[in-house]
């Protein structure tokens, strides 16, 4: 019986801000599970602390909401012990990129088979609309006590460095584009990044709806806004990596990095990189755990009638004296 | 019956084979038939720095080191300096000659506040500050001095087996000082030979020269030096013994038990377990295709507790191992893992805090903070072994306890424990059984993951379960697992969580909550590592016909109020031995007692009890002469 787009929907009411970009982020999210009709007990959502931390509780999967900034390691330890499942990680862009740095950085260098999305909309909204790591120098949104005394970070720029094999970004009120990404992301065979531009009404009035879709820089001669966002896929950008070859791997680097500084007046959306040389982490256990995927942690039997199969006389035998 | 107990010291810079030379040791008296007690002390330090070793070796059961040693091997000064004064009258310090004339000032990895109390003491004797000088000492009082030119021997036997690249090679020190000592120990050579091809097994042209290198100096020294009192007979060997790391018991306990994914980040003196795990990570399955254990290194002991909480979620048996500060680090998971029920196991092998603390050295300062880590109120249990044949068993209680009861389990282990060397029992995977208590394997009709039960315990789904969707929150949660704010039913939650504790008092068996070694007026409580010696030094004041009782308490969160009030009805005087300065399992038993123990040996140099040590502080409160609290300060 094909799974219907309600079918990942939850009763569970909404609090989320009236306008925000979540809401296009969850449906892009279900609307994603449908199309690739994933059985609902064999995916889940695991989400991190703040408003983008509710998301779980909304998508009619398994849903695992779990703390601040540690999203990526209760992720991968499911997805390493059950690789059968489809995994998807969600946190804001404080949970990522600051809390839990350490994690992403990590998580890039293991690429396991998961797919993490990061709802970027510059503030932490749930602590009422501090800065978050990827708002600019200088900038104040509306309940910061003055500028904001940080760099940002660039995500796009520190999925690259960190090993991620898929890095996208979209935009959460274009929920087409949205849901092909996340479905291009599961998709892909490894760590997949896509960073959303996620307005958030109530406490960043900078980066608004209006000025993504460029009501302040109107076009001179039609007096149309001009859109900031374009995609990356309808510019002739290749993402992909074809070759293993040290020329071509850092020419997309490069590609994408320089891509990912794009800002202000234009912003792109689409993947940056695509790279499906770099070995999966399963493939790097098979090579010292041959049937870990056939027999992975969460389907080896241990006992029988409560007693352990698990035979250790080869080692108890080395121990003899 | 004569009764034989030998300990042997060996001493070098780590990083110089001191290790491997007391596992050919403690491996040849084993096959002999001996029972080995091994302590390894090192410092927080690559190559160079002092590490030692103490084998001690007896026909009789033994638990602990004591504080005498009767053979010392040393071929660098430092050893010499450090512990000339522990060797008995008669005993014997074997050593190489060449370094006889070392002063202390040219010894540079010496510490300053250790030079300055040798010099004090070097200067009340008036005795120069050299080798030569602390020897004097040795020999005044009664040690027998027993030098041997390694650089010579060497030679020699360069010549007779016609190699001369061995002539020069330190390596082989390690070699020498063992046989050496095994000749003055007259211990027939075969079990050395053949430890030795054991332990490099894998290099047969080795081992050969090895072989050759020990029965040269074996013959060497037995012939030299006949008038060692003490000797290593041929002895009745136990069956079924085996020789292990004091980490083996929670790995092996793990790979027995189930437990298939380890996520850890390094740390002294946790990481052999892991290492250990991962160089053992394909599992031998009885009828069946081979398992794995999963062991992976994190980024951190927060991805380390993180990763294992996820392992679990799919119903997974999943573990990790830490110390003191990766467990500090994991106590907001921790509670995590309470609020959602999650059933994982946090192995911790104790050592001295706080912060880094002495990082390679023994503690038992963090029960009480296992006992309250993380914020909030939730249920966990904390579970304690006292040695590593314990461990082994125990491990395998500690995964049922969190699959029944469904929370977060902290085994305490300790640096004591973990790295000693020992023979005891060879491990009976027979005796474990395994209980997954409410873990689903399928799901009809509605589920609901916290669905309120009688016993408080909720039917356990796992990721990938079909029908089996559920919901996990850090926030306080309905029957569902979604997120609520609703007074009526977090009262219910709460009482659903913590009203587990009361359950696991009343069905966790007795005999696992506590042991008791015979009832007496006079009774010792203690945790972990101390039983060992505490059990050595009640045997040896049984023999002067002082009876003193022990209750071990092994499960110490909940608080297993109810027995060990039962088990101290009629004891008059309690005594809590523990290695920290507070007495925390003191304070455990105040808070749930409003009784608290009348005297404390405790012990906090980070150096592990020795039985000579309880036993002699036992005495002295026997004898009135005790204050309330005597603090032990053996070892260097």
């Amino acid at each position: 019986m094909d799974l219907k787009l309600g079918d990942y929907k939850t009763q569970v009411h909404n609090d989320w801000c009236p306008g925000c970009g979540d809401f296009g982020i969850v449906n892009a999210i279900q609307m994603s599970l449908a199309e690739m009709q994933i059985p609902r007990h064999k995916a889940a959502i695991f989400s991190g602390i703040g408003c983008s931390g509710k998301t779980s509780h909304f998508i009619n999967v398994n849903g695992i909401h779990t703390l601040h900034g540690r999203v990526l390691t209760f992720a991968q330890g499911a997805k390493l012990a059950n690789p059968d499942m489809t995994i998807i990680a969600a946190g804001g862009d404080g949970d990522g990129l600051g809390i839990g740095a350490g994690h992403f950085v990590a998580a890039g260098r293991r690429n396991l088979d998961i797919t993490y999305l990061i709802f970027n909309n510059g503030v932490y909204g749930l602590t009422k609309g501090q800065a978050s790591p990827t708002l600019k120098l200088g900038e104040k949104t509306k309940s910061l006590p003055s500028p904001n005394t940080n760099y940002n970070v660039n995500p796009i720029g520190l999925a690259i460095a960190s090993g991620f094999t898929f890095v996208a970004r979209s935009y959460a009120y274009d929920v087409r584009h949205l849901k092909d990404t996340i479905t291009a992301a599961v998709r892909h065979k490894g760590l997949s990044f896509i960073d959303v531009l996620q307005p958030c009404p109530t406490y960043n009035d900078i980066n608004t709806r209006d000025w993504y879709s460029g009501m302040d820089q109107a076009d001179e001669i039609t007096k149309m806004a001009k859109p900031r966002i374009y995609k990356l896929e309808e510019s002739g950008y290749d993402p992909l990596v074809h070759y293993d070859t040290e020329t071509e791997l850092n020419e997309k680097l490069t590609q994408a990095l320089i891509k990912s500084l794009e800002w202000d007046t234009k912003i792109p959306i689409g993947v940056f990189y695509k790279n499906e040389i770099i070995s999966q982490y399963d493939r790097r256990l098979t090579d010292k755990i041959p049937n870990y995927l056939e027999n992975p942690p969460a389907s080896q039997i241990i006992s029988t009638n409560g007693k352990s199969v698990t035979d250790i006389s080869r080692i108890l035998d080395s121990l003899s004296v | 019956m004569t009764l034989t107990d030998v300990s042997w010291l060996i001493g070098g810079p780590q990083g110089s084979g001191v290790e491997s030379a007391a596992n050919i040791f403690s491996r040849a008296c084993a096959a002999m038939g001996y029972q080995i007690f091994g302590k390894r002390e090192f410092h927080s330090n690559i190559k160079g720095d002092h590490s030692y070793f103490t084998v001690r070796v007896s026909d009789q059961i033994i638990r602990s080191n004591v504080n005498d040693v009767t053979i010392m091997m040393a071929f660098d000064a430092e050893t010499i300096f450090r512990h000339y004064d522990e060797v008995i009258k008669n005993g014997a310090i074997v050593y190489d000659s060449d370094i006889s004339e070392t002063t202390l000032n040219e010894t540079h990895t010496i510490d300053n506040q250790y030079r300055t109390r040798l010099l004090a003491r070097l200067s009340l004797k008036k005795k120069p500050a050299t080798i030569q000088g602390v020897l004097d000492i040795a020999k005044e009082n009664g040690v027998k001095l027993y030098p041997i030119s390694f650089k010579t021997v060497l030679s020699s036997l360069a010549d007779e087996i016609n190699n001369p690249k061995i002539k020069g090679m330190v390596r082989m020190y390690n070699v020498l000082g063992v046989s050496f000592s095994l000749g003055v120990l007259k211990m027939p050579p075969k079990t050395l030979l053949d430890s030795i091809d054991v332990i490099f097994s894998k290099k047969q042209a080795v081992a050969d020269l090895n072989k050759k290198t020990a029965t040269f100096a074996y013959n060497y020294a037995a012939a030299k030096f006949v008038d060692f009192e003490y000797t290593l007979k041929p002895t009745t060997k136990k069956q079924n013994t085996i020789m292990v790391q004091g980490y083996h018991g929670t790995a092996l306990g793990k790979m027995a038990c189930g437990c298939r994914f380890q996520p850890y980040y390094p740390i002294t003196p946790a990481s052999d377990e892991s290492v250990f795990l991962e160089s053992n990570e394909l599992v031998d399955v009885i009828d069946n295709r081979p398992g794995s254990t999963l062991v992976v290194q994190t980024e951190d002991e927060i991805a380390a507790i993180g990763m294992t909480i996820g392992g679990a979620l799919t119903g997974t048996r999943s573990a990790t191992c830490t110390s003191g500060p990766g467990f500090s680090l994991m106590a907001e998971a921790l509670g995590w893992a309470g609020i959602n029920e999650v059933p994982i196991v946090i192995t911790t092998y104790q050592r001295s805090g706080p912060s880094t603390g002495l990082p390679t050295r023994h503690g038992q300062d963090d029960l009480l903070s296992t006992i309250h880590a993380g914020h909030g109120e939730f249920p966990r249990i904390v579970y304690a072994s006292g040695d590593v044949e314990e461990s082994f068993y125990d491990t395998g209680r500690c995964f049922n306890y969190a699959d029944v009861y469904q929370l977060p389990v902290i085994h305490m282990m300790d640096k004591f424990i973990g790295s000693s060397v020992v023979t005891c029992n060879k491990f009976d995977t027979e005796k474990i059984t395994i209980n997954r208590g409410k873990l689903l394997d399928k799901v009809d009709g509605n589920y609901q993951r916290f669905a309120l039960t009688p016993d408080n315990i909720s039917p356990r789904s796992k990721l990938g379960l079909e029908n089996g969707v559920f919901w996990n929150t850090g926030d306080e949660s309905d029957e569902s697992g979604h997120i609520t704010e609703d007074p009526e039913l977090r009262i219910k939650m709460m009482d659903k969580r913590l009203g587990k504790l009361l359950h696991i008092l009343k069905t966790i068996p007795d005999d696992e909550q506590a042991i008791s070694y015979g009832k007496a007026e006079i009774c010792v409580i203690s945790w972990g590592s101390p039983k060992g010696p505490i059990l050595d030094a009640l045997q040896m004041l049984r023999k002067e016909n002082v009876d003193i009782g022990f209750i071990q308490i092994k499960l110490l969160h909940p608080f297993p109020k109810d027995y060990v009030e039962f088990l101290l009805k009629d004891v008059k005087t309690i005594i809590d031995i523990e290695a920290n300065h507070t007495g925390q399992l003191g304070e455990l038993l105040k808070q749930n007692l409003e009784r608290g123990p009348d005297f404390y040996i405790i012990k906090y140099t980070g150096r592990s009890m020795t039985s000579t040590e309880i036993y002699d502080s036992l005495k002295n409160i026997i004898q009135n002469k005790a204050q309330k609290r005597q603090v032990l300060t053996h070892g260097s």
